[in-house]
């Protein structure tokens, strides 16, 4: 077992130290959060995001092809790299109102949680770290990725992964929330949508039965009837729904989002065969046009709980009292994992009413959260993780 | 004697009108600041503020203190909220005091000119520039754009704030100026009695940054007339060149119904009414037809005149055919 004892040292106190930060985090936090940001146009908020490295001094920030923001604090060796990611897209549109309320304990906005609060840390820490001399000896390179959540897919991480040029060891990726919360390993998961159209040559005449929503109904009805193991852990998520125009008119379509999530990859392939099978089956039934649109999978993977990297940010979280709570993720993490690179997953800070726009995050937690994020820096960069 | 007024404003416009984005160097700007020795309070009026003033301190705190040291102290000055409006501007390090305690042997006067006036007394910087607590969308600009005419200008005094770049327009010219009150009461009245200060685009916002040695000589009514009256007590005492304009983009605040406009226009008439008697402008305005709004091409912003002449015909009663017709 690696002495962790120097390392106890540098964390000791940093908690408090932080809290001298708090206008130059929070101050990004809302910046950030009120530049809209839907998957797919991120464009001003990685704008800012660079323009926040250029003023860190980062000499060789720059925006790639994809979009991603990229920002690198060279470390005194610059052997290996440490990648830090943080995705930058929201599930709100361009419309939403992105105004931020700040009141003594708490902020809340649209995405302040998911992910304004990631990104402010990715963006305050060349700040933190050169005002409290801690100088690296890895490259930190730090990563506001697009394209993320939903028909995203990862787009901006995984091309990030296929073309950098450097040397990444380790990863970590951070999220506003759960502070506590250690992903180090990733699910099996298909996400899709069903869509229910009734055609335009529909008999009319047929009056009551036609409408897209019966017939999504009806899909519904069988995929929840399908039989999913206990072992391994396998779900449905009936995410979304969406159909019809009025009180008084038949829906003509009708569309749902769903994910299927396993811990094996077989489950989830097989599990998707079925749902297609299902809307074969009531589009025949039924003479509705029935769409599966699969968009996204993930593969199961992961570094093991006794990983080096796991056990030192355990040892962090403890010295810093935090509970870790131990569960899989299907975000950023996969594609690190894809990539076979150990990576782990962090949470910032305690929030609720989470993906609404009365999201709110708790601001005194924050410290402790940046102090976990710092402290797993360093062991990382300290070579604890190896 | 119009036309040369013209050209004068349209040169005064020219030379006196920024965009924020004019001054985005920071750090040159602290620069000038320092070496000019100048020292710059902001005061913050608040009541009943709380949804939006936490966000403003650490926005001015955080990029305008800690990163850049422009502002020397950040002052919020209460005129007895009784929302969380206080504890949450202490909570973010803001000085806050309420109207009412400083200078407590005047009797206390409840207004936001109130709390502007007092700022002058509680406030140490020889720059102070005031931010309405209401902005949504606040951002480092509204202090910088302000204060830097007066740190790179020296005969330049106040610096007034306008809003401008709609999100969208069509065709190359577009209307621009200030809100409803600002067209339909203040733009006339200037036009008719102090031509030179339709210069400036928006007379009622309410971000400025004025020199310490400008606030100390001027009066301040406490309610809704102490935009106009700063305006034209700097004019007649210091001149059109002690003034500047900045552009800030956009400020989204809370919009006001026409009644509460109603009591804004009847504050401003009588503290201009009171001006216009007392400089003696009322007999000079006879003549005056010209109405002078706003127009921007691009980022040029030009004053449109409309002539309007107000005709009158007597009384029926006065004209011979008339008397004739009906036998009066």
């Amino acid at each position: 077992m690696k002495d962790y004892s120097e390392l106890k040292n540098q964390l000791s106190g940093l908690e408090d130290k932080l809290k001298k930060y708090r206008e130059v985090l929070l101050a990004n936090l809302v910046m950030i959060g009120e530049i809209p940001a839907p998957t797919g146009k991120e464009d001003n908020r990685i704008q800012f995001i660079l323009n926040r490295f250029d003023e860190a001094g980062l000499t060789d920030s720059s925006i790639d092809d994809a979009g991603n923001g990229i920002g690198v604090l060279s470390g005194k060796e610059s052997e290996n790299a440490l990648l830090l990611n943080a995705h930058a897209d929201t599930i709100f549109d361009m419309k939403t109102d992105h105004t931020m309320q700040v009141a003594s304990n708490e902020i809340m906005g649209p995405g302040v949680a998911d992910n304004a609060l990631g990104l402010a840390a990715l963006v305050s820490l060349p700040y933190i770290l050169e005002d409290l001399k801690i100088e690296l000896k890895n490259d930190l390179v730090l990563l506001a990725g697009v394209k993320s959540l939903g028909r995203g897919n990862l787009e901006g991480i995984r091309f990030f992964l296929e073309n950098n040029k450097f040397d990444i060891k380790n990863a970590i990726c951070i999220e506003g929330i759960q502070l506590g919360r250690l992903s180090y390993s990733s699910i099996g998961m298909l996400r899709g949508e069903i869509t229910c159209r009734v055609p335009e040559t529909y008999d009319w005449s047929r009056f009551g039965d036609a409408s897209a929503i019966l017939t999504l109904n009806e899909v519904i009805n069988k995929i929840n009837d399908i039989r999913l193991p206990k072992r391994p852990r396998t779900s449905v998520v009936m995410g979304s729904i969406v159909g019809g125009s009025s009180f008084n008119t038949i829906a003509r379509d009708a569309t749902l989002g769903f994910e299927v999530r396993s811990e094996s990859q077989e489950v989830v392939e097989k599990t998707g065969d079925t749902i297609n099978d299902i809307v074969l089956e009531v589009s025949s039934k039924t003479g509705d046009q029935i769409e599966l649109d699969i968009f996204a999978m993930r593969s199961p993977g992961g570094i093991p709980f006794a990983h080096p990297l796991t056990k030192c940010a355990r040892s962090v979280m403890e010295t810093l009292d935090i509970e870790p709570r131990l569960s899989p993720s299907i975000s950023e993490l996969s594609a690190l994992i894809d990539q076979k690179i150990p990576a782990l997953t962090l949470g910032i800070t305690v929030g609720e009413q989470t993906f609404k726009s009365n999201e709110t995050i708790q601001i005194e937690p924050i410290y402790k959260g940046l102090a976990q994020l710092i402290g797993t820096i360093l062991a990382v960069d300290g070579g604890y993780c190896e | 004697m119009t036309e040369d007024i013209v050209s004068n404003l349209q040169n005064w416009i020219d030379k006196n009108t920024y965009h924020h984005s004019e001054f985005w160097d920071l750090k040159k700007l602290v620069e000038a600041k320092k070496k000019k020795n100048l020292t710059i309070s902001l005061c913050l009026p608040t009541l009943n503020e709380e949804k939006t003033i936490g966000k403003e301190l650490i926005i001015f705190r955080s990029e305008l203190v800690e990163r850049y040291p422009l502002i020397d102290e950040i002052a919020v000055i209460d005129s007895g909220s009784e929302d969380k409006t206080l504890e949450v501007a202490k909570n973010f390090g803001a000085d806050t005091y309420l109207a009412s305690d400083i200078l407590p042997n005047l009797e206390p006067k409840r207004g936001k000119g109130e709390n502007l006036w007092k700022a002058i007394y509680q406030l140490k910087g020889n720059i102070i520039v005031y931010v309405d607590a209401d902005i949504s969308n606040i951002h480092p600009r509204f202090v910088y754009g302000l204060v830097a005419p007066l740190i790179y200008r020296e005969e330049v005094k106040y610096v007034k704030a306008f809003y401008d770049r709609p999100l969208a327009f069509s065709g190359n010219v577009r209307p621009s100026g200030g809100g409803r009150v600002t067209e339909i009461l203040v733009r006339p009245l200037f036009s008719l009695f102090f031509p030179d200060l339709t210069a400036i685009i928006q007379p009622l916002s309410g971000e400025y940054a004025v020199r310490r040695e400008v606030l100390e000589q001027i009066a301040f009514p406490i309610g809704y007339g102490v935009e106009t009256s700063h305006l034209i007590d700097v004019y007649h005492k210091f001149g059109l060149e002690a003034f500047a304009q900045t552009d800030l983009d956009k400020r989204v605040h809370e919009n006001k119904p026409t009644q509460a406009l109603g009591k804004m226009s009847f504050g401003i008439l009588q503290t201009f009414i009171k001006r216009a008697k007392a400089l003696g402008v009322f007999e000079k305005a006879e003549h005056e037809t010209l109405l002078r709004q706003f127009q921007a091409k691009r980022d040029q912003y030009e004053q449109n005149l409309i002539e309007i002449v107000e005709e009158e015909r007597p009384p029926m009663i006065e004209i011979e055919e008339y008397r004739k017709k009906f036998k009066k």
